[in-house]
């Protein structure tokens, strides 16, 4: 029944049957058990006794970025029709039979990855598997179903981007940073792509990408792995394994020229202000820098007494927001981005010289040590909360797994963090604050131009 | 229709199989509450939770923005920006460094009812945490350059609010349903009248309406009862034992099946309806609550859900929502579809709502609907923030603390017939107010 391919790691420890629950160290962060199941899926157990009540993912490891150049938002596409039937089951019956026992549910596809939730009460998580593993291989769909959904999914990017000036502006600018990775897609898809995807092509991406081995189960709540392990066995165990997909996404080239887009849009009351920085991160570029950005960005952009909110809004009141955003742990390059709003009066030209006012002073002085240490502190309380909520833990580890990261990537953070330097920081700034690796992004107006002069 | 390629024997498996699990139901008793009474007599609902060396602290002040002065619309929520911003000895920039140094969450809200508030914090610092607390209700500072930053974020908030489509759907709606009411006004103020409000009104605001009398309290958290007790006493003993006098006139919304299109030049029409909901009180509000879930309040498997965007792919989001405020009840539906077939949507929604007044509903679908309803409650818990929600919500509503057992039952006992006479007095499509927001073909505003 199973096909035996061994490509990778999982896939020769499976071989063998080592098939073994390891725990890892206390001092991380949710502390789960894992384990392999004999087909290459991995299981993750997050213990959380509070409730009788389990969150329950599965994670697949292909999202927006793995598509090909004209089917822009197959991913998503398919996480529609995901919730139509099976051989087994009719259109709709998934998501009334997790109603009627009281679960709820969703799903979200993202560049990376792609992932299938529901909530329920722990008695009732088999039969969540029972269904789950069969939609991994047996979905069914036909015409009547997708033109319907098609149209849904075309409401669906109308109302998230089409409605919203600021929406539109975000495609135009990650279209411009990067210039050949396939990040430079909307997940949802462009319009285009997403009136031609035929049921053909989108039965085939499902067959390429939906199988055991590229796929993660993460269940968290009132369980333990060895309570789980008979059940993952019994209905995701007996999945046949699949060859391993090759994963052919279109490499960054090094990038020479800062970039700006600017939306002019009637719609618009407030203008605002970005840039987007290409980063590395911990599976691109040089990833000895992801952590000492990510304590950076706390430094600079997250909250208010943090640098930029401070010196922008607060002291020189030229902003009315501010802040900073990193994401470093994506399968492709990360990005830092920078943003502000100008308070009225201010023009987008002013803010923006503040802004890099404010990165010039960051390029030449580093962060203080002070500033450091309270960051490392605020940080470290987060790991304290985010052991509180049900499916944190599960949506974390679920997501870093899923990008191609480790469970000891998550359960390491505090020390990672905790072991950031002045002196990383400084380097990591140095090489994240390239406008010739930028684009700025604005947001104004139709009647109200004021981009070039002051 | 939605069977596919699924023969009679697998389906009657399937259903049999199914049954025998449905039978078992979730303990709810899993999060116990209990009432702590501080030495100097102040009541919180109480859930202790070991788990994690965190504390969760949720309060509310009855009464919210409907009771802004007219002209003064936006007060309580310009009041909830600055409450942390400076208290005591403590200028803004102090307060908010301890608050973030110490990684502790404070934060204040308005809404049309209540003023409201949550504090978290770590155990370790919790000293700090209700030390900060006490400061910010009975000493805030309200200092000019945090007054001038926040208010001024406020009013780029109202200019984004006036951008997008769901939000001027919903002023439009209530300024239509609410017409001379303080319901009918936003909660978050105009630009002229955030413009107009002074420290002195803020200052009014805390003195008049943040009181012992109108306090409700729910904590969740690695404490015990008794330290509970005297953290309270130490945090909100120093209010005002009464809050000023106050009363919002009950209300019934006008709504006479009114039409008002907004033009918007958006590929999408954003669509609201409304008519007279149940109050929360009202004897029938639970059989209100399952109808709703059956009719669009469930979300991949209600009616309208299945009719508009299932069947007919008209639509991302449609739902129905019951909204019981003090003073008045609405239900409430939305929807967002492209421009040309704003028309086709919105007669949809008529039909199934009337479809609803008059059909009543199969016992299958209540049983659906109750199991759902019942299965799903101890999903609510799943955090600590949630659960001292919960708590707060509970006594706002005047329930009693052993709620969380008997919620449960209430649903059970809910039958078709009771359906069938909420639906027919609840449902008269012919009432509703409709606003859309956007170019819609086929639809034109009454006068």
């Amino acid at each position: 029944m199973c096909i035996f391919i061994a490509k990778s790691v999982s896939r020769l420890l499976a071989l063998v049957g080592l098939v073994s629950i390891t725990s890892t160290a206390q001092a991380g962060v949710f502390n789960p058990e894992t384990f392999m199941l004999k087909n290459g899926m991995q299981v993750v157990v997050i213990p959380n006794h509070r409730l009788p009540v389990v969150t329950h993912m599965v994670w697949y490891r292909v999202g927006s970025a793995d598509e090909a150049a004209n089917e822009s938002g197959i991913a998503h596409f398919l996480e529609h029709l995901m919730f139509k039937g099976t051989k087994k089951r009719s259109n709709g019956e998934f998501s009334e039979i997790v109603a009627r026992n009281g679960g709820q549910e969703n799903a979200f596809t993202s560049t990376d990855y792609t992932a299938y939730h529901q909530t329920i009460a722990v008695d009732r998580l088999e039969l969540l598997m029972e269904m789950e593993a069969d939609r991994m291989t047996n979905l069914v769909i036909t015409p009547k179903e997708v033109e319907p959904e098609r149209q849904v999914v075309l409401e669906e990017r109308r109302s998230r981007v089409e409605n919203n000036p600021g929406s539109i502006l975000g495609e135009h600018l990650n279209a411009a940073l990067f210039l050949s990775h396939p990040y430079r897609n909307p997940v949802i898809g462009w319009k285009h792509d997403i009136e031609g995807l035929n049921i053909d092509r989108i039965l085939a991406f499902y067959k390429r990408w939906y199988a055991p081995n590229n796929a993660i189960l993460v269940v968290a709540g009132d369980i333990t792995a060895a309570k789980l392990k008979p059940l993952a066995e019994k209905y995701y165990g007996k999945i046949p394994s699949q060859p391993e997909t090759v994963r052919r996404r279109a490499k960054e080239p090094p990038q020479h020229a800062e970039r700006r887009v600017t939306l002019r849009d009637k719609r618009v009351r407030q203008p605002s202000w970005r840039r987007t920085y290409l980063a590395p991160g911990l599976q691109w570029g040089d990833k000895t820098h992801t952590y000492p950005l990510e304590v950076l960005s706390n430094i600079i952009g997250s909250g208010a007494s943090s640098r930029f909110y401070r010196s922008l809004i607060v002291t020189q009141k030229l902003a009315v927001s501010a802040g900073v955003h990193y994401s470093g742990d994506n399968r492709g390059p990360g990005r830092f981005i920078v943003y502000a709003s100008p308070m009225p009066g201010t023009s987008i030209d002013k803010l923006q010289a503040a802004v890099e006012e404010q990165i010039a002073l960051l390029i030449k002085s580093g962060v203080t040590s002070d500033e450091l240490a309270r960051a490392k502190n605020r940080m470290e309380s987060k790991a304290v909360y985010a052991r509180d909520s049900l499916s944190g833990g599960a949506r974390v580890i679920g997501s870093a797994l899923a990008a191609g990261l480790s469970i000891s990537d998550v359960e390491s953070w505090p020390e990672r963090i905790s072991a950031v330097t002045q002196v990383q920081i400084q380097d990591a700034i140095k090489v994240v604050f390239n406008s010739n690796r930028s684009v700025t992004g604005v947001l104004l107006p139709e009647d109200k131009y004021s981009g070039v002069s002051k | 229709m939605k069977t596919i390629q699924l023969s009679w024997v697998q389906t009657l498996f399937f259903a049999a199989s199914l049954l025998l699990i449905l039978s078992i139901i979730l303990p709810a008793q899993a999060v116990i509450a209990q009432q702590v009474t501080s030495p100097g007599g102040i009541k919180a609902w109480f859930v202790a939770d070991h788990t994690n060396p965190i504390l969760t602290v949720k309060f509310t002040f009855r009464g919210g923005a409907a009771l802004d002065p007219a002209g003064k619309e936006g007060l309580s929520n310009l009041v909830s920006g600055l409450l942390d911003e400076g208290a005591g000895d403590l200028k803004s920039t102090a307060f908010q460094q301890t608050l973030e140094d110490l990684a502790i969450g404070l934060s204040f809200s308005s809404g049309r009812d209540e003023f409201g508030g949550r504090m978290k914090t770590l155990v370790r610092n919790q000293d700090t945490a209700f030390k900060l607390l006490r400061l910010s209700l009975s000493n805030p500072r309200f200092d000019a350059e945090p007054l001038e930053r926040i208010r001024s974020q406020i009013l780029v908030g109202l200019k984004q609010k006036s951008e997008d489509p769901h939000s001027i759907a919903s002023q439009t709606l209530f300024k239509t349903l609410y017409p001379t009411h303080a319901y009918g006004r936003p909660t978050d103020g105009t630009i002229g009248s955030v413009e107009g409000l002074k420290a002195s009104d803020l200052r009014t605001f805390v003195h008049q309406r943040l009181a012992k009398d109108n306090l409700i309290i729910g904590v969740v958290g690695d404490i015990s009862a008794e330290e509970l007790g005297k953290r309270l006493d130490a945090t909100f003993g120093l209010l005002p034992a009464k809050a000023a006098p106050w009363k919002v006139k009950k209300i019934d919304p006008i709504s006479k099946g009114q039409t008002i299109i907004i033009d918007r030049d958006i590929p999408q029409s954003s669509i609201l309806v409304a008519e007279k909901g149940l109050m929360r009180e009202d004897p029938d509000f639970y059989a209100a609550y399952v109808l709703n879930h059956m009719f669009g309040g469930g979300s991949f498997t209600s009616r309208l859900y299945e009719e508009i965007r299932e069947k007919r792919g008209l639509v991302y989001s449609v739902s129905t929502g019951l909204y019981p405020f003090d003073n008045s009840a609405l239900i409430l539906g939305s929807a967002g579809t492209a421009n040309k077939r704003a028309h086709e949507t919105l007669s949809v929604i008529k039909a199934e709502w009337d479809k609803m007044a008059t059909g009543g509903v199969s016992q299958k679908e209540l049983d659906d609907a109750k199991t759902y309803l019942t299965g799903s409650f101890p999903l609510r818990f799943s955090s600590s923030g949630r659960i001292a929600s919960m708590l707060v919500g509970m006594q706002s509503a005047e329930l009693p603390i052993d709620y969380l057992q008997t919620r449960n039952s209430l649903i059970e006992a809910v039958t078709k017939d009771d359906i069938k006479r909420v639906a027919k007095k609840l449902l008269k499509s012919e009432n509703l107010v409709t606003i859309v927001v956007g170019r819609p073909d086929g639809i034109k505003s009454t006068n």
